[in-house]
């Protein structure tokens, strides 16, 4: 029996093996290399990651597995350590990571067939699953950070992957940056909990969560979700990710879509216990996320890009995750994080076969009539966009019911804006659907004629994506129609100490079937409009010469928040600094400091002229001073 | 012994240097500088940390009549900036040898005479010897910044020279008044004065914690010491910044640390919230200027100042972790500027120029110097895993624990510090290349000798700095409950 700390501690040192064999090798390894050293250290994670899996699930209930591999930072009664932790809520995020994750590294061997900077890629995904790796099993809030940190700097690389182009560049610096904002609240959040409880340790502070006020509570907890705001792209720091979409495709769908944004969401989830001792942090979360849910799905309506529309749709789903956390639905809000990693990642992953097999294609309107040309890819595809939908019995289906359950057991409003939010997303996916495969094509004749489907490299992993993206649901089937839910069950000892404390409303069944029934319906006719608009009437999106109406003009433009966020952040922050520069510091402070050189200089001057070698001046003077304390000693 | 060794070998050294043939100057001093480090090395393997008192003591009275003793020793915090010093003078030696200097056995022996002269200021136990060291070290960057400098220097240097003279003189009268304070005959030595200080009235004490703070200040500098700095930093030839930054500012914050929270304890407790203010104003205010500078030597310089405001701020919360911080983040600082000016000095002698705009697309043509760069700037912004992350971390955690709003502001440095460094590695690297870069040339095996060693060293402390928070953390401890317990019986 291989000693288990061994297991926990490879599970990320693996990944990290692998960027290390690849970077440093960088000029040598050829394709063919790098491919297997890549694949087969997060393959390798991703058998670990299963057998601890099994571990706990033959293990009684409550059993977590650390590992403590050294003391990292320790100072003046503060220590942190390399410690892991292996409970049910960071095993089933080590299965998505490196499931996921193999499966579109597998599909990069495809997709970055030829790119000269192959190898440099691989090396950055290897990187990025380490830190994903660390940021799920590190057993502190230091630890959590030092993954959180470096999934961004990953994020960062490879948006800025084609270095060549700056728009490419500015997209990779705003993510870094605005991700900072983010992790500047995280931080000082961490540190707080430091300074109430003594220690990062999640068990130590857990424990004595009941110990501290509810305004710190408040306080900690809303400083970790700035950090979720800007990981996750929750409003007001989204605008990062559709930007991001300059990175290689399977990018997208590894970072920005399965694992990376849903840091935020396994962040607050782990931290549920704080959560739920402060019911006006958990209504911060589910605000934040209800708005962003509706805003993103609106925008993503409008968008022509094949990757923008995934991309804001990713922002929306993310926002209806935070509903269900914000409504201490915690285990709901991963069962959706977890199904939504399948179909995200699968959506993604086919429209990077498009844009493959399009050459660089990404405008829908310059698209069409694909199906017969990419039927794997149209078949995955389509599965896809049911599962986001929420058709049943696709995985979409399961989780977003449980979340809009929840939702209305809460209140009628809040069921009311996410089922809204879910009805647009299931009507801008299905205009997605048809403007790429279905009506006549619209790219050139030259294209067309080049255009076959993908190699086995991709078509796979599809295909793979394809049956999680249908079968994922079946592990959390609500007991309204006959199942256990039994990712509930794995979850139970992550939330059982909060799930004590909120209060749980329970629906009837048949209020249950209801709502399921009104949003399948209109799902459905949300479906029909959007197939006699752009299948039956052949509508084709305007083109940017096309003059837009006012709403349709500021939905297209994202309701110009770039803008916004230029004119009262960027612009004044370059002012300022640039009167900092010249006005302060020039004209001002090194002013005075040259003025005070200066004055002893012309001083100096002055006095020297006193010594002018005049006998009888220096007698007048002397006399003069004479008279001077003379007359001052008699006055006083 | 060993210490007087490590004070006046270099100084030999730069003696014998002066016989030396002209293209032999850099090999001898590299000799010689690393013969100091081995030495220093020897020092840190005797070194006992769990023991508080200076160790490899030495003490003889050298002018009886004007109470100076040549008084030194070694404790944790020495021995920390002692290592920084004599780590970087081989590095900064070494990377000198692409350059051409005129006269080099007085270029190099300047650096070792200066070297002589930070080690002095790291170990002296006594006021005046202190003070000599401290401004021995002027002389020898002054005329390495006046005779090698590049455009105006004349000006520049004089203004440097004059501005910290000047700030110096202000530390060598506290010193003196506190000298006839200490009983009997009166003493320089280092124990006598801390407690012929801490002895005094609040504001006398307040005004020594002005005048000592003003010399240290202008050093590191502090805002709004400091625009002496970024022209300075600017005309300097790269070995002379890199003597500057990486290890002659950290006398201001040794001074602070030994020479100011011991001595006047009071004046400190009144006045540092002052102090860490202004320290933390700067970290913001330069941190903005440095966003809008168009020349990669002077962004650099200013860049530093935030950090070193950080630094300063983040130890004068007079705690434990913040005061830890600070002597982590002194090495690691040390480290990253070192670098930085190097590859802004390789990118000069390629293309004659630091202004980014004339840059770009590097990165093409050569990847590895990319690459090294990348790490030397996530070190700069404090990635977690580099060597600027433990140190920032542990600065801010003192300083939210001081006052959460002061920590929250010191915190901006990190969205600002990540805002100036991306745009200069944009600038600079990434995008297609100009005509003046189209035939950059990649590192040399002389440059990677010097850089990837540099690169191992961020990422190592970053990883697992245990064994350098190990070394000055009981003289830490004893300080700061030094500290406390003259406070208590002030009460």
């Amino acid at each position: 029996m291989v000693d288990i700390k061994l297991l926990i501690a490879l599970v990320p040192i693996l990944p990290l093996v692998g960027f290390l064999l690849i970077s440093l090798n960088v000029k040598r390894f050829v394709p063919g290399v790098t491919s297997v050293i890549a694949c087969g250290s997060i393959l390798g994670s991703f058998a670990l990651a299963i057998s601890l899996f099994v571990q706990l699930l033959i293990s009684p209930e409550g059993t977590q597995l650390t590992v403590t591999l050294f003391d990292w930072i320790s100072a003046g009664g503060f220590q942190a350590s390399f410690s892991f932790l292996v409970d049910p809520l960071s095993s089933l995020m080590l299965l998505i990571i490196t499931g996921v994750g193999f499966l579109i590294h597998v599909y990069s061997i495809g997709y970055m067939h030829g790119d000269e900077g192959f190898n440099r890629f691989f090396s950055y995904l290897n990187l990025f699953v380490f830190f994903m790796l660390l940021l799920v099993m590190g057993s502190n809030y230091l630890l959590m950070f030092v993954g959180w940190e470096g999934v961004g700097l990953c994020s960062y690389l490879l948006i800025g992957f084609w270095f060549k182009n700056q728009d490419y560049n500015n997209a990779a610096n705003k993510a870094f940056i605005m991700n900072r904002i983010g992790d500047l609240g995280l931080i000082l959040g961490v540190i707080l909990i430091f300074v109430n409880f003594g220690s990062l340790q999640y068990s130590d502070v857990f424990a004595n969560a009941s110990t501290a006020s509810t305004e710190t509570i408040t306080l900690i907890t809303v400083l970790l979700f700035i950090g979720a705001m800007g990981k996750s792209a929750q409003i007001p720091l989204y605008t990062w990710l559709p930007d991001a979409m300059a990175g290689p495709t399977p990018v997208s769908a590894l970072i920005h879509a399965a694992t990376m944004v849903t840091a935020g969401i396994y962040m607050v989830a782990r931290n549920n216990v704080l959560y739920t001792l402060s019911p006006m942090a958990l209504e911060l979360v589910l605000y934040v996320g209800l708005i962003t849910a509706v805003f993103a799905a609106t925008i993503a309506v409008a968008q022509n890009d094949i990757k923008k529309v995934l991309a804001y749709s990713t922002v929306s789903q993310l926002g209806l995750m935070f509903v269900a956390l914000g409504l201490g639905a915690f285990s709901t809000g991963i069962f959706h994080m977890a199904t939504h990693a399948f179909f995200k990642a699968l959506l993604f992953l086919g429209a990077g076969s498009v844009i493959h097999a399009l050459h660089h294609e990404q405008d829908i309107r310059n698209m069409g009539g694909l199906k017969r040309h990419l039927p794997i890819t149209f078949i995955t595809f389509l599965i896809g966009v049911l599962a986001i939908s929420g058709i049943p019995p696709f995985a979409g289906f399961f989780s977003k019911d449980e979340i809009l359950a929840n939702a209305f057991a809460h209140s009628t409003l809040v069921w009311v804006v996410a089922a809204f939010a879910s009805l647009l997303t299931s009507f801008y996916m299905f205009r997605l659907l048809f403007l790429t495969f279905y009506g006549t094509p619209r790219a050139s004749e030259k294209t067309m004629s080049h255009i076959h489907e993908s190699p086995a490299s991709i078509t796979i992993p599809l295909a793979v994506l394809a049956v999680l993206s249908f079968a994922g649901g079946f592990m959390g089937i609500p007991e309204a129609l006959g199942g256990s839910h039994w990712l509930s069950e794995f979850l139970t000892p992550v939330f059982a100490q909060s799930l004590a404390i909120v209060q749980h409303h329970h629906l009837e069944h048949s209020t249950e079937y209801m709502l399921m029934g009104i949003i399948v319906g209109l799902t459905i006719v949300m479906i029909a409009i959007a197939y006699v608009v752009y299948v039956s009437k052949k509508t084709v999106p305007a083109a940017e010469t096309e003059k837009l109406g006012v709403a349709h003009n500021t939905v297209y433009n994202k309701y110009f928040v770039d803008e916004i966020y230029d004119a009262i952040i960027v612009k004044p922050l370059y002012w300022l600094s640039h009167s900092f520069d010249i006005f302060v510091e020039k004209l001002g402070i090194d002013k005075i400091v040259n003025g005070m050189g200066q004055s002893v200089d012309t001083g100096s001057r002055a006095l020297r002229l006193l010594q002018n070698g005049s006998i009888g001046f220096y007698i007048f003077a002397m006399v003069v001073g004479i008279v001077v304390l003379l007359s001052l000693t008699i006055l006083f | 012994m060993l210490t007087l060794l490590l004070i006046f070998f270099p100084l030999l050294a730069s003696l014998v240097l002066l016989l030396a043939r002209p293209q032999n100057a850099k090999m001898w001093a590299f000799v010689a500088s690393v013969i100091e480090l081995v030495l220093s090395l020897v020092i840190a393997f005797l070194f006992d940390k769990s023991d508080i008192a200076a160790q490899f003591a030495f003490s003889a009275p050298w002018i009886t009549s004007m109470g100076l003793n040549l008084s030194v020793g070694i404790d944790g915090i020495s021995l920390l900036l002692v290592l920084l010093t004599t780590v970087l003078v081989p590095f900064i030696i070494y990377s000198s040898f692409n350059n051409t200097y005129e006269k080099p056995q007085t270029f190099y022996g300047l650096i070792l005479m200066m070297q002589m002269a930070l080690v002095g200021v790291f170990v002296s136990l006594d006021g005046l010897l202190f003070y000599l060291f401290w401004e021995m070290a002027l002389i020898p960057i002054y005329f390495i910044c006046l005779i090698w400098g590049g455009e105006s220097r004349g000006r520049i240097t004089f203004k440097f020279f004059v501005y910290t003279l000047g700030g110096s003189l202000f530390m060598l009268v506290a010193l003196v008044y506190l000298y006839f304070q200490t009983p009997g005959m009166h003493s320089f030595d280092i124990q006598a004065l801390y407690q012929a200080g801490r002895a005094l009235p609040l504001p006398e004490q307040g005004w020594i914690f002005w005048a000592m703070f003003l010399a240290f200040a202008i050093k590191m500098p502090v805002f709004p010491f400091h625009t002496w700095q970024p022209d300075t930093y600017t005309v300097a030839p790269t070995q002379g910044t890199m003597l500057l930054s990486g290890i002659m500012l950290k006398m201001g914050i040794y001074g602070l640390i030994r020479w100011l929270v011991p001595l006047v304890p009071a004046g400190v407790q009144e006045w540092g919230y002052t102090a860490i203010i202004l320290s933390v104003i700067g970290i913001i205010y330069a941190s903005c200027i440095a966003i809008v500078q168009k020349d990669m030597k002077r962004l650099i310089a200013y860049s530093s100042i935030a950090h070193v405001g950080l630094i300063s701020a983040g130890l004068l919360t007079l705690n434990p972790i913040g005061m830890q911080g600070a002597m982590v983040q002194m090495i690691s600082h040390g480290i990253i500027v070192f670098a930085l000016f190097y590859i802004v000095d390789i990118i000069f002698q390629r293309t004659k120029t630091h202004a980014l705009a004339e840059l770009g697309g590097i990165k093409n043509v050569a990847p590895i110097l990319a690459t090294v760069f990348t790490v030397v700037m996530l070190g700069s912004v404090a990635l977690p895993l580099t060597s600027g992350f433990v140190g920032e971390f542990l600065l801010l955690n003192s300083l939210f624990q001081y006052q959460m709003i002061v920590g929250a502001v010191a915190g901006l440095t990190i969205i600002l510090g990540a805002i100036y460094m991306l745009r200069t590695f944009q600038k600079s690297m990434s995008g297609e290349m100009n005509t003046l870069t189209k035939t950059f040339a990649d590192l040399t095996d002389h440059e990677k000798r010097v850089l990837y060693p540099i690169v191992v060293i961020i990422v190592l402390m970053g990883i697992y700095p245990a064994p350098l928070l190990s070394i000055s953390e009981a003289a830490v401890n004893n300080l700061l409950s030094l500290f406390t317990e003259s406070i208590a019986s002030l009460k």
